[in-house]
């Protein structure tokens, strides 16, 4: 299916783009992980959770979503 | 005579049944800063009766692009006390306290007791899982606000049985990870409209309006101005971890907070060791299997249930398909307290890939 996946704060920095499209057939949101880590290695050095059309979820989750988020922690104030 | 909250009474979702209830709130502000300046500034203006301010900080030159508070007479006196002075000229018939202190595990929950909705815009990770912490053990409300450059996050935490800080962000980074604004720089008016939403959301909660932004995680982005909601749940486990801790919270230190590492361990390590309980957090389809070892199998779905398939003997080594998820387990198994848990780095794939060259 098609993804449509949107980086936030620090990862957009390692990704170099704020959002991209991929065809992806697996069936966990780890497996979808596992994919972008081989795009970006960096990203292995980053904490951040993961959102599927909008929601939370873990990375046990079943992939069913057209939007993927991945959303960093931010400290400033 | 006008009165000075004319333009709320006349709102019929106010009135002055709404006013009377913002003269009586309790809010409790910690740091004066990018955030907490324009949160000081509407809450003072909005009348809320008792606001205290938590800033050990004094001004500098360079707060001045996004502090508003400030002016170069603050220069080189303490955050609270500048600000204190500054909204007491704003609004003198509401009382401000200042605390010219840091926030620690020892003064905050008496702190926190004393007021009724805290808003954190404090600006490093310690204190923020601190702040959330004593929330949750104080059950008050916690309004959340952080900005990164030209992005912010804004949520509710802790009101009326939602999520907190830790159901988002179970973890805090290692130090260092995640650079603050001193580090790295940030919009000025970024804080300013994120604290402007915090003190929406202040408001929203003490005059029960609307729909205060509980269970959702609000991120904006000021250069394209697009704005994402996401949903967040409660996650009962992280905090019964933290109400587990009430006890002896005033004994933790802030620095232990960003300390948690996850051991981790290279399977050149593994084959030396003895009393190990090999674990494969992969679900049951996942591929390759691991045919030379004894393995124990429990997806990481699974985890939090099969605490009793764990040896407490033993050594645990954890794998998955490529070191995130065995990584994850271990820090779910930890907040579990189950001990002497390391997570393989590397995946399923070079697992078995170095036992078929060591076993010919």
């Amino acid at each position: 299916m098609l993804i449509t996946i949107k980086y936030f704060g620090q990862i957009a920095e390692v990704t170099q783009k704020e959002e991209e499209s991929l065809e992806f057939s697996g069936v966990l949101i780890s497996e979808l992980l596992e994919h972008i880590y081989s795009k970006y290695n960096a990203l292995k050095n980053e904490g951040f959770q993961i959102a599927q059309n909008q929601e939370l979820v873990s990375l046990e989750t079943k992939l069913s979503g057209k939007e993927i988020a991945l959303l960093p922690p931010f400290a400033g104030g | 005579m006008t009165n000075r909250y004319n333009r709320h009474i006349i709102l019929s979702e106010i009135g002055q049944e709404g006013q009377d209830k913002l003269s009586k709130a309790k809010v409790l502000v910690i740091g004066a800063g990018g955030l907490g300046c324009p949160v000081l500034q509407y809450l003072t203006a909005a009348g809320i009766g008792h606001i205290g301010i938590v800033d050990f900080d004094v001004v500098e030159i360079s707060n001045l692009q996004r502090q508003v508070l400030f002016g170069t007479a603050s220069l080189g006196e303490n955050k609270a006390e500048a600000a204190k002075k500054r909204l007491e000229d704003l609004n003198g018939s509401i009382s401000i306290m200042a605390y010219p202190e840091k926030l620690t595990h020892k003064n905050a929950m008496a702190l926190f007791n004393q007021y009724d909705i805290i808003v954190d815009g404090s600006d490093n990770f310690a204190t923020r899982y601190l702040v959330n912490d004593a929330s949750v053990i104080t059950n008050k409300p916690l309004v959340f606000g952080a900005v990164y450059k030209f992005e912010g996050q804004v949520s509710v935490f802790n009101y009326n049985n939602g999520p907190s800080y830790r159901c988002l962000f179970p973890t805090p980074p290692k130090k260092g990870a995640v650079p603050n604004c001193s580090e790295i720089g940030v919009l000025g008016v970024l804080p300013g409209i994120i604290g402007t939403m915090q003190a929406n959301e202040v408001l929203k909660i003490i005059l029960g309006l609307g729909e205060p932004l509980s269970g959702k995680l609000l991120c904006y982005n000021a250069l394209n101005s697009q704005t994402i909601t996401l949903s967040i749940n409660r996650s009962s486990s992280e905090i019964e971890t933290v109400l587990s801790k009430k006890e002896s919270f005033h004994t933790q230190s802030v620095e232990e907070i960003c300390d948690i590492e996850i051991d981790t361990i290279s399977i050149t390590e593994v084959v030396n060791r003895t009393n190990l309980q090999i674990i494969d957090v992969r679900e049951i389809h996942e591929t390759p299997k691991i045919e030379y070892l004894e393995i124990t199998s429990i997806p990481l779905s699974k985890l939090e249930q099969s605490v009793d398939s764990i040896d407490p003997e033993k050594q645990k080594v954890i794998f998955c398909q490529s070191g995130i998820r065995s990584k994850r387990a271990v820090s779910i198994l930890k907040a579990l307290e189950v001990n002497n848990c390391y997570s393989i780095v590397e995946g399923a794939p070079e697992i078995k890939e170095f036992y078929q060259e060591l076993l010919g």
